[in-house]
């Protein structure tokens, strides 16, 4: 989509739906949609399946989701930040996807990016192959890994221009610009919002022919944790 | 100094100037401690390169390293996408990374990322690292907390790769793998040949100028 919009938080409730499959960027809450994922707290919908590095941290972020039963499946690199998951897992809630967090971010780059899949070094001989199709490729082993898609995509950036091209700050950028790429409907929360013409067309790291809509921050990570925009 | 600082300060005189480092979680955070930040340049794999120690005061929440810990923002300092980072890892372009271990065995495997029944599941970079990087140096403490060797005949946790690490530094030994098998080539402060070989539980070999020395 060429047009993007300029919308509010409730856009969440709009194009999220029982048993989609959603990206949600940021390393741990680095990087983290904070207020978008606020809104699927309040919002009814179960059976989702999650891709992010991680389930947030106990309680917190995507963590708050686990607590109310509303993930089907979650695929990322590191789940042991929220030490609640295993025990999701182990009770047969939650099915898990590990993936090495470069095979996880490669997967989204190339589901974006119109790649069926790829081979990769990563992980080969190891527990994480297991079942997975292996080839020798000039006499080394490689791993065929399927990319990864989803219906909505959940991301933070910095700042945002009127046409929804996206610039992002420091290590929060991480999974964003990939996940971006990689989504049917891509949402962006941002910290601000700035009039066309103000971000060099350089600087600019997501163009707006990924972004769908995009939302003004309400919470932001600061030296004190997680603090509500007054 | 601590037997990790000790470590790490071995695993920093093992790096080359001007090489692209990674650290990994634990002793190799350390490893930055005793690195010339105006010499080293260090990737973090959430995507930056140009990684220093920050001050207190400094400290911005939205950079951080792979531990999720404040890092700061070196001169020349760059930014990247995750799947960027990690084509810079498996593509060959960072030039040594230094890693924690569950186990090392006699076949140069290196076991870090998973223990069967405790509830860690997680591998993070762990695996990327150990098939990309050019160099693999791990940093961990001889023995185990109930005594026993982390230097083992046969990785019992599950490995990370196939791949043959290329330095094993602990508080009594530095490792060199040579052809098919460790080789002691340094024998830290204060220990000996004799009590590294009682804490060891896979077989190396000697270098010869140590049998010397101690001979």
């Amino acid at each position: 989509m060429s047009l993007t919009e300029m919308t509010s938080v409730d856009i969440v409730k709009e194009r999220v739906k029982t048993g989609d499959t959603l990206m949600v960027g940021g390393f741990g809450l680095v990087g983290s949609p904070l207020t978008l994922i606020e809104a699927l707290i309040e919002h009814d919908v179960y059976q989702l399946t999650v891709i992010s590095n991680n389930v947030g941290e106990t309680g917190k972020g995507l963590g708050k989701l686990l607590q109310q039963g509303k993930l089907k499946k979650a695929i990322g690199s590191y789940f042991t930040s929220n030490r609640e998951v295993a025990g999701w897992y182990n009770a047969g809630k939650l099915e898990l996807e590990l993936l090495p967090q470069g095979t996880l971010s490669e997967a989204i780059r190339a589901g974006g990016a119109g790649i069926g899949g790829f081979y990769t070094k990563t992980a080969a001989g190891t527990d994480l192959a297991v079942g997975k199709e292996s080839k020798f490729i000039d006499g080394e082993e490689y791993v065929l890994e399927k990319a990864l898609k989803a219906d909505v995509a959940l991301i933070r950036a910095e700042k945002a221009d009127a046409k929804g091209n996206l610039v992002y700050y420091k290590t929060a950028r991480n999974f964003n610009p990939n996940m971006a790429s990689a989504a049917s409907y891509v949402i962006a929360e941002v910290d601000e919002i700035v009039p066309d013409g103000e971000l060099s067309p350089e600087e600019i790291a997501t163009p707006h022919i990924y972004v769908d809509a995009v939302v003004k921050s309400r919470y932001t990570l600061t030296k004190e944790g997680v603090v509500e925009r007054e | 100094m601590s037997s990790k600082e000790i470590i790490a300060s071995r695993a920093a005189e093992a790096l080359t100037p001007y090489s692209i480092i990674n650290l990994g979680i634990g002793i190799p955070t350390l490893v930055a401690n005793y690195l010339d930040k105006e010499k080293y340049y260090l990737h973090t794999e959430n995507g930056m390169l140009g990684v220093t120690s920050v001050d207190e005061e400094d400290i911005d929440p939205l950079i951080v390293n792979a531990g999720k810990q404040p890092v700061g923002e070196g001169v020349g300092a760059s930014y990247f996408d995750s799947a960027s980072s990690f084509a810079m890892i498996r593509g060959g372009h960072v030039d040594a990374a230094i890693l924690g271990a569950l186990q090392v065995d006699e076949e140069g495997h290196v076991a870090n990322w998973s223990v069967p029944g405790k509830d860690i599941i997680g591998v993070g970079g762990a695996m990327d690292l150990l098939v990309g990087a050019k160099k693999i140096i791990i940093t961990t403490n001889h023995t185990a907390k109930d005594g026993s060797s982390k230097l083992v005949p046969q990785c019992e946790y599950p490995v990370t790769s196939n791949r043959i690490v290329d330095m094993v530094i602990t508080e009594h030994a530095v490792f060199q793998w040579s052809e098919e098998k460790y080789e002691l080539i340094e024998v830290m402060s204060g220990s000996s040949i004799s009590e590294i070989e009682e804490k060891t539980a896979f077989s190396f070999k000697v270098h010869p100028s140590l049998l010397q020395k101690e001979g």
